[in-house]
């Protein structure tokens, strides 16, 4: 430097700035500073050799340890598996009466399936699974598909009116929109179908006596001629007084006159057999619970 | 030891000093060193991105987004969703085991901006298409809180009478080809129409959109109205396809299939 000047006082150099007579020291920097800037340093060198570092235009250095967030979390992954694997290879394979009598599966079963629900079904079916207008309620004994287990299971994979190529398929046609019926005869089997569950109507005898016509020419095809429903095709039973879109004059009009036509995704891809199975047996549980 | 250690540096602290002593000196010598200083992080970790050849992943059966799905996706911008919602499940395996297989860079590099985001108030949508109904998404998003009573989301019932814009759609498109999205000479020209006809199955105009984006599309009334185009159907269509534009994450992450 070409300052070379020295403070009296303090022997320290001064860095050749005055002000007024005062200067400036130009005192040396502290020894940790210097100790911890070289530990950084070393720091550095070391991390280049073991970890991904250098970019080396089309590629770059991945350092001796080979880390890789991607492989870390792949090999966390088959870890967790295999640790499951006991009881996840179980439920997966098992039949479902051999899991209920194994205290164990259900302990996995009470664990497991509660949190898969909250994170993928609740949301449509509610986190009581009680349904609503729209999405049926898992409680109330009342199965569009059947409540066994082979069904539960297959309706999960494979969802209605999804995308997945083997999804079920169900839709109501829209008596009401493409002319099938007019709105009277709409109003008219409207209460006839309200007095197969036992709600009052307003209509007579001789209105539930036509409305009972309607039904067996246009209705009785899919729900059948007693009303109760055909489980092959999604066909509710209209005989129990419970409603996924809602058993009023409004609704059950609406019901017939725009058609519906329900949609459940598909989880397989989303959730293991395994997973499924739990859910199967959860939701089999909570109807048998609930419904007592 | 300290001095051991250091001792063959000195020369390199001495030439250090005196340079640095002599720009401060140099108003324009201390700036051009310090820009220098603050751009060796962007030169060194940032502009390799652009050469090095797996910063991208290769996917060949990575989709466009429709137009009906971009103005979705210009609308889910617009309402701020981004501010609560992530779409980048990251390497971590409560991530992975909570919204399936971590996201990849190639699933969003027809994303201008992207949409990573990171944070959640609300959960990661990165794979939430055809996880629920298109009657769910819509009447969640009128209403969140009917179906999600603990829900925090506000309420965009407005989009269900908010006509959807289709004029501007053209130009859009021809903006992401301008940055690399390789949309065709047809597929921007007929925009509008392709528009209309995704979210209306059963017009004249459905068919073009199956011959110029594949016949995976989405062909749905999605907002559940059939008299009208609305900014409903394009933000349900581009949140049912989130997560499906590429089979690459569920085809390359074994670990969290089926067991």
């Amino acid at each position: 430097m070409s300052v070379k000047e020295r403070d009296p006082l303090t022997g320290h150099q001064t860095t050749g700035h005055e002000w007024n007579g005062i200067t400036e020291l130009n005192t040396r920097v502290p020894r940790a500073v210097w100790f911890f800037i070289a530990v950084t340093h070393i720091w550095a060198l070391v991390y280049w050799v073991l970890m991904p570092a250098w970019p080396l235009v089309t590629t770059y250095t991945k350092g001796l340890l080979g880390y890789d967030d991607r492989t870390r979390v792949e090999r966390q992954l088959m870890a967790a598996n295999a640790q499951r694997a006991d009881w996840t290879q179980a439920l997966a394979t098992l039949p479902a009466e051999d899991i209920r009598q194994d205290p164990a599966l259900m302990a996995r079963v009470a664990q497991t399936a509660p949190a898969l629900f909250g994170d993928n079904c609740a949301a449509c079916h509610g986190t009581n699974a009680a349904g609503g207008p729209g999405f049926p309620s898992l409680v109330d004994d009342a199965w569009l598909w059947g409540g066994d287990t082979a069904t539960i299971m297959e309706t999960l994979r494979v969802g209605i009116n999804a995308p997945h190529p083997d999804s079920r398929s169900s839709q109501m046609l829209a008596f009401g929109e493409t002319g099938i019926l007019t709105r009277p005869q709409i109003r008219t089997v409207v209460n006839y179908v309200q007095s197969l569950s036992g709600r009052e109507t307003q209509a007579d005898a001789q209105q539930l006596a036509e409305g009972a016509t309607i039904f067996a020419e246009n209705c009785a095809s899919c729900h059948g001629e007693n009303a109760m429903g055909n489980q092959d095709i999604g066909a509710p039973n209209l005989t129990d007084d419970f409603w996924i879109y809602g058993g009023d004059d409004a609704a059950m009009f609406t019901t017939i006159d725009l058609g519906r036509q329900g949609w459940m995704p598909a989880w397989e891809g989303r959730l293991t057999t395994a997973e499924r199975m739990a859910l199967t047996i959860y939701i089999q549980d909570l109807g048998a619970e609930q419904g007592k | 030891m300290f001095r051991t250690l250091l001792g063959p540096f000195a020369r390199f602290f001495e030439f250090h000093a005196k340079t640095h002593y002599r720009a401060e000196r140099h108003s324009m010598a201390l700036a051009g060193g310090i820009l220098l200083a603050a751009s060796i992080g962007g030169f060194i970790e940032i502009a390799p991105l652009f050469t090095i050849d797996d910063t991208v992943e290769a996917a060949p059966d990575m989709r466009l987004y429709t137009p009906l799905e971009q103005a979705g996706r210009d609308i889910y911008i617009r309402e701020g969703c981004y501010a609560c919602h992530s779409q980048m499940i990251r390497t971590l395996q409560d991530d992975v085991d909570r919204y399936g297989p971590y996201s990849l860079a190639a699933e969003s590099k027809y994303d201008h901006p992207m949409l990573w985001g990171s944070k959640r108030t609300g959960p990661d949508l990165a794979r939430v298409g055809e996880k629920y109904s298109d009657d769910w998404q819509v009447r969640h998003l009128a209403d969140p809180r009917a179906l999600v009573p603990e829900s925090v989301m506000p309420q965009y019932a407005f989009l269900l009478d908010t006509p959807l814009e289709t004029e501007s759609l053209p130009g859009r498109l021809a903006a992401l080809r301008a940055v690399g999205v390789p949309y065709s000479d047809a597929q921007i020209a007929n925009a509008a129409s392709d528009a209309f006809g995704q979210a209306m199955p059963d017009s004249d105009r459905a068919g073009g959109v199956l011959d110029r984006y594949g016949e995976e599309t989405n062909l749905r009334i999605f907002d559940g109205r059939r008299d009208r185009l609305t900014e409903m159907d394009a933000l349900v269509a581009y949140l049912q396809i989130l997560g499906g534009l590429t089979d690459l994450a569920a085809r390359t992450q074994p670990a969290r299939g089926e067991n």
